[in-house]
């Protein structure tokens, strides 16, 4: 795999699809790193899939272009890119086994068969499933399946891989686990994995930046922490995570439920604003408050139940307090 | 009666009238042929045994099988382009194509082969045509021949190839098809590694299905092979209504009967019926 250790990074120049006069996305600008992890983040609907098929190359652009190491890719058709991809529901060849569906890109490929047996070997010591190569993907669990998806891809060390939804069809705790490995694969093998999701945990976890977008267009690009902490917009910070919005004048901030603290009581000077306590839900590590505040604003605050354990209940006055970081000024309201 | 009960799933016993009377109409009349064939004239294997001596029983089965597998070669190729293409055009077109297709089913035998006659016959459109713009002298003999007879069964079994292979092609992923090429496999690598091998159960089943069919065909060789083309099915008929051999009659309807099975049996040995005839594809 020492072939591509300088390929992999992708550049989007305005990259627009429009399907019929509809806008599915629009102007996409963004400079994918090699190696990098990066995960596409948006709501159903808001272009994900079809900005990943654009960059596949099963898709035209409408207009823009998009180019892998500075050259454009845009008339290069999809079985020309080597990108491997892992699709939404896997699409393994339910006619071949395991062995066959991870060599298929070394065998159309015409490789010689002694040298697509050894990486195929390779492959699936890699997704750990030495012991299923000649099963069929039926009899497969989904798991399982996913991971001879991934070898499938990754088995013609394609400069970069993508992935849509790829554990979308599995369990909580699968997923998980699935999420390791992934990320563990990631770290071994340093090939640009653009990932699309729409579970915002998995993208925390996972990326190295994430792109958060909407109704086609980007709405934040950053590292996982960056937008976390300083979301740019209202959008962003209700997207990522959980946020409470204050208004001062003509200005909003974003505020993280974890971010305030509580105090029984009210009209302490250093308190921020106070109000009464509307609801406890109880979540096992922490506890959720909602808070009616004097001015008439709902606010989230999550905290530690093993503080408070004093008097909180419905319908205490309360002090609400926070830092000055904490609140963070948005560009829109 | 409770014992009964626990081995027999009672839903059999409502639907075991209609068993019964299925088989009886089914394997009644079977069995019936298969007896005549080995008792009429005379008990013994004597109309068995005529395969051996008459050249033209000979030359009737062999015309037969030749017709229907030129007839199944040329229906499934031809039908495997015409599913291909109505799964791969616009719904609109998609659904005035599937159309045509329903409208040919509702046709008449009599009507599909006469049209021909019109078409190709000595006098029909094409020849007329054709002298007149002076290319050709004689007519060419389209009809009452074995062309004839290919031309019209070819013409009557598409539909009957075209729909189990519509079926199995709807069942592709096309994002299967996706992954195929983003492995890097060209278009005709795709459709020979993936597209081909997911559907040889719907070519299958439809090589299986003309083939049969055509075996006893009946109407269109009498009419457009013009009393020249003699198949087994005209044979039969000859047989049970103007030389009144029953016996030879049931010897060639059990002998196409004995072909079909043998067929099946031997197709079983490659691959699951049950996919094949729609069952999951496992
Ligand atoms: N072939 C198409 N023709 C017309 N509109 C389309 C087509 N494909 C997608 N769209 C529209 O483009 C928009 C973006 O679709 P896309 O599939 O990229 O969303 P997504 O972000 O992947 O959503 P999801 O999370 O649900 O998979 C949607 O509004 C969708 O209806
Ligand atoms: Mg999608």
């Amino acid at each position: 795999m020492a072939d591509l250790a300088n390929t992999g990074s992708l550049q989007l120049r305005d990259v627009t699809k429009m399907f019929g006069t509809f806008r599915a996305v629009d102007s996409v600008n963004l400079d994918i790193q090699k190696g990098e992890f990066l995960t596409l983040l948006g709501p159903s609907g808001s272009g994900k899939t079809t900005l990943l098929m654009m960059i596949a190359g099963f898709l035209d652009i409408t207009h823009g272009d998009i180019a892998l190491d500075g050259a454009s890719i845009a008339d290069v058709p999809a079985e020309k890119r080597n990108f491997g991809m892992v699709f939404q529901g896997y699409a393994l060849f339910p006619h071949m086994s395991v062995r066959d569906n991870v060599g298929y890109a070394l065998s159309v490929r015409k490789k010689p068969a002694p040298e697509i047996k050894t990486r195929v070997d390779e492959m699936l010591e890699l997704v750990q499933l030495q012991d299923f190569a000649d099963r069929k993907p039926t009899q497969l669990s989904g798991g399982q399946q996913q991971r001879v998806a991934l070898a499938r891809a990754l088995c013609f060390a394609p400069p970069v891989l993508l992935l849509d939804e790829p554990l979308g069809a599995l369990d909580k705790k699968l997923r998980v686990e699935v999420q390791e490995q992934l990320k563990d694969i990631h770290r071994r093998i340093g090939t640009t994995f653009i990932y699309v999701t729409h579970d915002q945990e998995e993208a925390l976890s996972m990326s190295d930046r994430i792109v958060i977008m909407r109704d086609g267009s980007i709405e934040q690009v950053g590292t996982p922490k960056e937008l976390y902490e300083r979301p740019a917009t209202r959008f962003a910070a209700s997207f990522l995570g959980k946020s409470n919005f204050i208004t001062q004048g003509v200005k909003t901030f974003a505020l993280r439920p974890e971010k305030i603290d509580l105090r029984v009581g009210q009209g302490g000077d250093d308190a921020r604003t106070s109000g009464t306590i509307r609801s406890i839900t109880y979540f096992g590590s922490m506890q959720r408050i909602i808070v009616d505040t004097a001015q008439g604003d709902e606010i989230e605050v999550d905290i530690d139940v093993w503080r408070n354990q004093e008097a909180l209940s419905v319908g205490a006055a309360v002090d609400l307090l926070w830092q000055d970081a904490a609140a963070v000024e948005l560009k829109e309201t | 009666m409770n014992a009964l009960r626990k081995h027999i799933h009672p839903g059999w016993l409502i639907i075991a009238p209609l068993l019964v009377m299925v088989m009886a109409l089914y394997l009644g009349p079977i069995l019936n042929i298969l007896w005549l064939s080995v008792t009429d004239p005379e008990p013994g294997f004597g109309n068995y045994a005529k395969l051996g001596e008459s050249d033209a029983l000979i030359r009737i089965l062999w015309t037969t099988v030749r017709i229907c597998i030129i007839t199944t070669v040329f229906s499934v190729t031809l039908g495997y382009s015409i599913a291909y293409a109505m799964m791969h055009c616009h719904q609109r077109q998609k659904n005035y194509m599937l159309t045509l297709l329903l409208v040919s089913f509702w046709i008449s035998i009599l009507v599909r082969t006469f049209s021909w006659l019109m078409l190709l016959g000595r006098r029909g459109l094409v020849n007329v045509a054709l002298e007149d713009i002076g290319l050709i002298a004689e007519p060419i003999a389209f009809m009452r021949n074995e062309l004839g007879v290919l031309i019209g069964m070819i013409h009557y079994m598409i539909p009957y190839a075209v729909l189990p292979l519509l079926v199995s092609m709807q069942a592709i992923d096309q994002r299967v098809m996706d992954a195929s090429r983003n492995l890097g496999a060209s278009g005709s690598q795709t459709f020979l590694r993936i597209y081909l091998p997911l559907t040889t159960p719907g070519l299958v089943a439809s090589t299986l299905l003309v083939f049969i069919l055509s075996l006893g065909f009946y109407v269109t060789p009498a009419v457009l092979g013009g009393g020249k083309v003699l198949m087994v099915a005209e044979y039969i008929s000859v047989q049970l209504l103007v030389t009144l051999q029953w016996g030879t009659a049931a010897m060639l309807a059990a002998l196409m009967l004995f072909g079909v099975l043998a067929m099946l049996w031997i197709m079983s040995r490659f691959m699951k019926l049950s996919t094949v005839f729609g069952g999951a594809a496992r």
